[in-house]
């Protein structure tokens, strides 16, 4: 029997070894002008770009401070990733498309090629009523530095509902970003946010008033498309008392031998009774079958329930990125908030992740639930990192986390590093974690059945994922399913 | 006309251990073939090298069926070809609903026979009227495959998965392990329906009792990797009577 099983395991591995990156369907490069800033990161940099966006003098001394900070802090190295030193001085932080320079005054100004680009990947930027049956979503697209287009605004403005770029929401709505800029993430909470603060283009930015319920999906649409550039976006969601968004972002870059660096900061502010669902679809560039090129994806995101009844959920399938670094969390701050976390990460060839979340309970009555699916496959290594952390006057905090991992092979690697602590007596908190592998007896199984190896590892994979797939909006489950699949390709043989 | 199945000469095992040592065995479209005999003798062996399961390795002779060399096919390729193998330890996937597996293992199978896939209403009509069929309840069709189903549930539903793909060859492993003698007349049953004169069957079994539910028109014995004698029904009687005894004495002698 052992003979039998080294021969499928050499099956594997070779079929793992044929695997490449030409699969990323997304790997195409735009050939768009850009106006781009020398390399290089000083204080002269920060200065460039915040004038490049004719920003206000406090922006300014915002960004200064983040960048004085950030020269004195250290680049994290407790996560469970290896890559070789980043040189932040041969790195471009801002990069435009030159038909941007004096800015599109609205949709039928931008850049065809532009356009053409996110028609490519699927993202449609021109209005247009959907199929029947489908519900509308609004688009607020970022190329590289800069966002180039936000759809149905004027819809949304009806309802008092503000969707545009976080450059224009400087410009026109100054108040709200200095309420809330940083107010969720400091500038010095942490080496790649204080990074973000001081260089970050653009991003999006999104303010639902009272009462009010968002009555489409909005989306952001990240693309890299310049080489050697880093892309440091924030976006900053605010949902007033009683208001409820839900939110979906996705991500792509080209195909190339380097490495690029992507270090994002997404803040969420729930105010009293108010709901947010954020959902990511990362699917960054990974790199080739020899870890060679992709994203590094060092991203701080993170959610305040401000005020009572406050609600967060967060929902993410990662499947890009050649490294991995993010732990989108909660602070439950208001009595009897809850957060939420579902999450698909899915390694293989030779990517690394490590990700997961924090929970922190500060407001009385608080809950919080954790659901974690990681599945490696290649030579990939896949780690949970989690906090569940209840303060001493979070009376009756419970949480409930479940943490499974599924191995597809036998030269990945799962980790699962759960952070538990408990400060008041009357928490109640669950803790479930399994680690399991796909048997070569399911596979055989669906084979009769006349699935070929590939399918029947999606379908295993996506019946894994189940209850993480259910909580994304229905439009993106069905890509995500799909997503699933032709990430582990060549996985099996 | 060809038979629909046409083995002869089989010699495979896994590593250097023979398991089956010169097998034939030839089964024409409509009739039904039941192989017994003792632990060991390699009859699930023999149901896994007709299905292509990986980790076992032919070396000698040659398995024909209705004009497919079946060892130029992987699994999921004779699968769509027509051959059809039940489970005796069914597998459990947790989190795809048992209507999901069944659409995919349809749809797979017809797109690999040229055929256009069904849309969701025909197949949600022919699911349920294929499970009504064999006593299942629509619910059955919404939980998690095989997880939490007992031995009958799972055995029944390798009958549904038969009666949706409709092959033309079925080779039922073990179907009557685990069953208590209810759950056992219902699969029967289920199996008899779909007795067809373009259906061949090979129902493998260690007992004689499942063959008075399904009725075979020839009964092999099989002992250490070989058939050593076929007959009529009037066999399973015998060998019912007798046990395996001489059977394994035979063995005995060529050890």
């Amino acid at each position: 029997m052992s003979e039998a099983k080294s021969t499928i395991d050499r099956e594997t591995v070779e079929q793992v070894a044929k695997f490449g990156g030409e699969h990323y369907k997304y790997g195409f490069e735009s050939d768009i002008d850009a106006d781009r800033a020398p390399n290089g990161l000083s204080e002269d940099i920060v200065r460039f770009i915040s004038a490049k966006k004719g920003e206000p003098e406090w922006l300014l001394a915002w960004r200064l401070d983040a960048y004085e900070r950030w020269c004195t802090m250290d680049e994290p190295k407790w996560a469970h990733v290896h890559y070789p030193q980043i040189d932040f001085q041969d790195l471009c932080y801002y990069a435009a498309p030159k038909s941007m320079e004096d800015g599109p005054k609205s949709l039928d100004e931008v850049d065809p090629e532009l356009l053409r680009t996110y028609e490519k990947l699927g993202i449609p930027l021109i209005e247009q009523e959907m199929l029947a049956g489908v519900r509308k979503v609004a688009v607020d697209a970022v190329f590289d530095s800069v966002s180039v287009g936000t759809t149905f605004r004027d819809e949304l403005a009806k309802e008092g509902i503000i969707f545009c770029s976080f450059s224009e929401a400087v410009k026109e709505h100054p108040d709200l970003v200095k309420k809330y800029l940083g107010s969720v993430i400091p500038k010095s909470d942490n080496y790649y946010a204080a990074l973000n603060s001081a260089v970050f283009s653009d991003g999006s930015f999104v303010y639902i008033p009272p009462g009010v319920r968002c009555p489409m999906e909005l989306s952001t649409y990240f693309r890299i498309n310049e080489a050697n550039t880093g892309q440091f976006e924030r976006t900053l969601v605010i949902a007033d008392k009683g208001s409820y968004v839900s939110y979906l972002e996705g991500c792509t870059a080209p195909m190339r031998d380097e490495n690029q660096l992507h270090a994002a900061v997404v803040e969420l502010v729930a105010l009293e009774d108010a709901e947010i669902k954020y959902s990511t679809v990362q699917n960054w560039y990974p790199g080739d079958a020899e870890g060679k090129g992709g994203i590094y994806n060092f991203v701080t995101k993170r959610g305040d329930c401000r005020e009572a009844r406050a609600r967060i959920s967060w929902t993410q399938v990662e499947t890009g990125s050649a490294v991995t670094w993010k732990y989108p969390s909660c602070i439950l701050r208001g009595d009897d908030s809850s957060g939420e976390f579902y999450s698909i990460a899915i390694s293989n060839n030779l990517q690394q992740v490590d990700s997961g979340t924090k929970m922190i309970h500060l407001g009385r009555n608080t809950s919080s639930k954790i659901i974690s699916k990681g599945i490696s496959a290649g030579r990939s290594s896949n780690a949970y990192r989690g906090q569940v952390s209840v303060h001493p006057k979070a009376a009756n905090a419970r949480n409930f986390t479940q943490c499974d991992s599924l191995l597809i092979g036998d030269q990945c690697a799962a980790h699962t590093v759960p952070y538990i602590e408990a400060k008041n007596l009357s928490a109640v908190l669950e803790h479930e974690a399994t680690t399991s592998k796909i048997s070569d007896d399911q596979l055989f199984f669906c084979r009769q059945r006349g699935l070929d190896p590939e399918e029947a590892v999606a379908l295993i994979v996506n019946g894994f994922c189940r209850d993480v797939l259910q909580n994304l909006p229905m439009e993106f489950a069905v890509e995500a399913q799909k997503l699933v699949g032709i990430s582990l390709e060549g996985s099996v043989g | 006309m060809s038979a629909l199945l046409e083995i002869s000469n089989l010699q495979a095992g896994i590593g250097d251990k023979a398991i089956l040592k010169g097998l034939d065995l030839t089964i024409q479209a409509g009739e039904v073939h039941a192989i017994m005999g003792p632990n060991g003798s390699g009859k699930s062996t023999l149901s896994y090298v007709l299905s292509g399961k990986d980790g076992y390795d032919i070396t000698g002779g040659s398995m024909q069926f209705d004009g497919h060399d079946l060892a130029d096919l992987q699994a999921e390729e004779r699968a769509i070809a027509g051959l059809f193998l039940a489970f005796q330890y069914p597998l459990e996937i947790p989190g795809v609903t048992n209507m999901t597996f069944l659409k995919t293992a349809l749809n797979a199978v017809r797109r690999g026979r040229g055929e256009d896939e069904m849309d969701a209403a025909s197949f949600l009509r022919l699911a349920r009227e294929k499970s009504r069929a064999l006593g299942m309840d629509d619910d059955m069709l919404k939980r998690q495959l095989n997880v939490g189903f007992s031995g009958g549930e799972k055995k029944r539903n390798e009958i549904l998965q038969m009666a949706m793909l409709e092959p033309k060859l079925a080779i039922l492993d073990e179907t009557d392990s685990g069953l208590d003698i209810d759950a056992l007349k219902i699969v029967a049953e289920g199996v008899n329906a779909q007795r067809s004169p373009e259906r061949g069957m090979l129902v493998i079994t260690h007992y004689q009792r499942l063959l008075d539910f399904i009725k075979p028109d020839v009964v092999h014995v099989m002992a250490n990797g070989r058939i050593v004698r076929s007959g009529g029904p009037e066999l399973a009687l015998e060998l019912e009577k007798s046990g395996y005894a001489d059977y394994r004495g035979n063995e005995a002698a060529h050890a």
